[in-house]
């Protein structure tokens, strides 16, 4: 049985603009750039977005035909797994926030993959407590001088631009002092060190912003509401951290393989409980995200986000440490431990100790699961906030 | 035997003025030398601490503490040799301390091999050839000795051999002279020792999850052995119970190193304008934590003392302190890591050397699960049987 209906027009309207696509632009034949920018220019690049932005304004469900029926062509894809932040996180944010021009010159360059993003939000002195930071913005003529240090940015020393959060009134409270801007990294007031992780490896950087430019074109929202475009791309980035994929994608599968192939010494009776539990909870992980995916659909995400990257982050965190203890013996080695500066997070690729060990950044980065946890409870379930000390008081006056 | 009630029940669990000073000085020695960059260099290859630390326990005659006193050693008891690990750990000192100091030294205590004892008891290193996650002499594959008195075979995945402070004598566990019956057991069973810088013998060091204490995988082939007379099963398992009730100690070092490093930090971090540790939900935990490090450190001493005693609980009293100390030093250091954020990410500062120790450490002689199967045997709880009792009557 088919559906009926406007889905049904869409999908056969969909295949036909794919089928057009692929006819203009055989992937067999097309350099892989120009393919995207084509397949972007076809508003086939997320069908999801408005016209003009690579996008079709349809519902964001159908992305799948768009995807399913060039991946059987043969075509490349933008590769998101290397521009996770700007997909996730930078492109939300300026489809809410961006004015029609920001749209027009950040969207294409982004999705086609020419430009990276990284995420300059953390300081030293504001992790959870993202509204303290220090970094300054502070206004010259048509634009912006920036200074301050940034820590933990994952991806800095790819990236070409930054969505940056940085404080423009001191004076104000914490909250209503900041401004939003995408900046741009390749300029010498940028400096990016990497910052060795548990892992071995330099995933995220320290970034030093010495006097350095962004013009006021290119802020996001207006000053002083820095804090709730922030506050968006955090939902946007805790959802995109926790939607889960089909049933055994991801950890389950490596864990259940490793099951299946352990030897019998080290399939107990405790493992095997364990390991279903985890299957149980992966699947109620992956039909909530299916519900939140449909919810989304709807509208823009809400703190329910914060639950699902909760419930991901303890998954990947139990299954990878199931997964040394099936290992046995070689559980207790490492593939590698050189300082390298990788272009992706691959928690498929490495081994069963590196899975381990960096499954322990799931419950930090993007918000950790003690903030998700005070989320939950004071905006979803409503229960009294803690005592604040620092909400009415300007950010200069705030002790440090 | 069965499980009885009060088991072990006169058995002391509070360190004494020795044991204080001991720890005392230990602390001392460690602290100057074997800061967190040090041990973090061996995951670059840099191993020289090792040796530097080994000759600072010499100094103090700590590699000497369970060789008897009539080969040299100090006759001291299996209680400050816990005491030892466990300011060890707290240091994630990598040194080969459980693999040579305890597991190696009462192997050759129990074949009363004196010449090799003295050896260790003047700063020397033995290592027995199992695999590090082994710790039932049952378990033991044996390799293959030949009429000409060499052995071969190989050995995945062994504590102890190789790293900054490599063995100087590996003890291997061998058959009969090929199949044949020998002198000391029906499978003429034994131990032989074999030098590592022997024709015959490869040591190739591995990338460990746990670079202080570093793994290699051993490969003989026709090397050169000597025979140490004795019952070789009976040794081998006391060397891997004494490893097992000990080992418990340097998990319990490192889960309370895990929460002090923890509290310390909360106390001072502040975010939303206050103390971290003043939020109740992470206050609570800790105190949850710190229950839990408590009861490792009582554990990890109960099987300490039981071995000093040779007291019957024993078996008992590592099945528990096996299973529970791994479990908590896994909790406690993961702990330490969320708790300190993206700080404890980082690999600037030593969270992760703790939590590479302890995750490892959890496998090494033995998992939690295969503790706990030992206590199910040990305390009359047997497994399920599915295929046992036929299906459960609704009439
Ligand atoms: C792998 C990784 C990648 C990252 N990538 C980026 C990036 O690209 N860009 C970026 O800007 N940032 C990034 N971060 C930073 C991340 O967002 C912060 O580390 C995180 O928000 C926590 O801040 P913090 O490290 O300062 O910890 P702190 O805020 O100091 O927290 C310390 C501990 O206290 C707890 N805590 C704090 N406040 C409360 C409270 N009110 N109630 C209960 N518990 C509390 C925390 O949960 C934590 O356990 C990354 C982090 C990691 C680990």
């Amino acid at each position: 049985m088919t559906t009926a209906g406007p889905a049904a027009g869409h999908r056969a309207d969909l295949e036909a603009r794919v089928d057009a696509l692929l006819a203009a632009h055989d992937p067999a034949t097309t350099e892989r750039q120009a393919f995207l920018d084509a397949r972007y220019d076809a508003g086939l690049a997320w069908v999801h977005v408005p016209e003009g932005h690579g996008g079709l304004g349809l519902p964001r469900a159908l992305q799948p035909v768009v995807d399913d029926r060039l991946g059987a062509a043969g075509a490349p894809d933008n590769d998101p797994r290397r521009n996770g932040i700007g997909l996730g996180m930078a492109a939300p944010t300026i489809l809410a926030f961006g004015t029609p021009a920001q749209q027009e010159r950040l969207l294409r360059p982004l999705w086609t993959g020419r430009e990276i993003w990284c995420q300059l939000f953390s300081e030293p002195g504001a992790g959870s407590d993202l509204a303290a930071v220090a970094t300054r913005a502070i206004p010259d003529g048509d634009r912006w001088r920036v200074t301050g240090q940034k820590v933990w940015t994952s991806s800095a020393h790819l990236a070409d631009r930054a969505l940056l959060l940085a404080r423009t009134d001191p004076d104000a409270p914490k909250h209503r002092g900041l401004t939003y801007f995408a900046l741009d990294m390749r300029q010498p007031g940028v400096e990016v060190r990497p910052l060795r992780q548990l892992t071995g490896e330099a995933e995220f950087n320290e970034v030093f912003l010495t006097d350095a430019v962004v013009d006021d074109a290119d802020r996001l929202g207006d000053v002083g509401a820095g804090w709730q475009v922030a506050n968006a791309t955090l939902m946007s980035e805790r959802v995109a951290i926790g939607s889960g994929a089909a049933r055994e994608a991801g950890m389950l599968g490596v864990v259940a393989d490793a099951w299946r192939t352990a030897p019998s010494g080290h399939r107990t009776a405790d493992a095997h409980q364990r390991l279903l539990r985890l299957w149980v909870e992966s699947e109620a992980l992956r039909t909530t995200g299916m519900r939140l995916a449909q919810k989304l659909a709807a509208g823009a995400p809400g703190p329910e986000g914060s639950a699902m990257k909760l419930g991901f982050a303890r998954l990947a965190q139990q299954l990878s440490s199931l997964e040394v203890e099936l290992r046995g013996d070689d559980g207790l080695r490492y593939d590698d431990w050189t300082l390298r500066r990788p272009d992706q997070v691959d928690m498929t690729g490495r081994d069963t100790g590196y899975r381990y060990l960096r499954a322990k950044g799931n419950s930090i980065e993007g918000g950790t699961s003690e903030v998700l946890r005070n989320i939950i409870a004071e905006r979803v379930l409503g229960l009294p906030s803690e005592h604040r000390v620092d909400k009415d008081v300007a950010w200069k006056d705030l002790p440090r | 035997m069965s499980a009885t009630t009060g088991a072990g029940a006169d058995l002391v669990l509070l360190p004494d003025d020795v044991e204080e000073d001991l720890r005392a000085s230990l602390d001392r020695a460690l602290a100057a030398r074997c800061t967190p960059a040090r041990v973090a260099a061996a995951y670059d290859g840099d191993e020289s601490l090792a040796g530097e630390l080994w000759t600072a326990l010499v100094d103090l005659g700590l590699p000497a503490l369970l060789v008897p006193e009539e080969h040299g050693g100090a006759g001291a008891g299996a209680r400050e040799a816990a005491a030892v690990l466990d300011v060890l750990a707290r240091h994630a000192a990598p040194v080969p301390y459980l693999s040579s100091a305890v597991v190696a030294a009462t192997t050759l205590t129990a074949l009363g091999a004196g010449g090799l004892l003295g050896d260790l008891a003047a700063g020397g290193t033995a290592a027995l050839l199992v695999p590090a996650t082994l710790h039932r002499a049952d378990d033991v594959v044996p390799l293959v000795r030949h009429d000409d008195g060499t052995v071969s075979g190989s050995v995945r995945s062994v504590t102890g051999v190789a790293g900054g402070v490599p063995a100087g004598v590996l003890l291997v566990p061998v058959a009969g002279p090929d199949g044949a019956d020998g002198a000391d057991g029906a499978d003429g069973a034994a131990l032989v020792a074999v030098r590592p810088g022997d024709p015959g013998v490869d040591v190739a060091p591995v990338v460990s999850l746990d670079m202080t204490a570093p793994l290699a995988d051993v490969r003989l082939d026709r090397a050169p052995a000597t025979e140490l007379p004795g019952d070789a099963r009976a040794a081998v398992s006391a060397g891997l119970a004494a490893g097992a009730a000990l080992g418990a100690s340097a998990l319990a070092g490192t889960a309370t190193w895990a929460l002090t490093t923890t509290v310390a930090y909360l106390q001072q971090r502040r975010q939303f304008g206050r103390v971290v540790g003043g939020y109740q939900a992470l206050k609570h935990r800790l105190a949850d934590l710190y229950a839990e490090v408590e009861q490792a450190t009582a554990t990890a001493r109960y099987a300490a003392a039981a071995l000093a005693a040779d007291d019957p609980d024993l078996a008992v009293a590592t099945a528990v302190a096996q299973s529970w100390c791994s479990e908590v030093a896994v909790h406690a250091t993961e702990e330490a890591v969320q708790l300190h954020g993206g700080l404890g990410m980082t690999w600037e500062h030593p969270c992760h050397l703790h939590l590479k120790r302890a995750r490892a450490g959890a496998l090494v002689l033995g998992s939690p699960a295969a503790h706990r199967d030992d206590l199910a045997t040990l305390v009359d709880l047997p497994p399920p049987h599915p295929d046992q009792g036929g299906s459960p009557s609704w009439t």
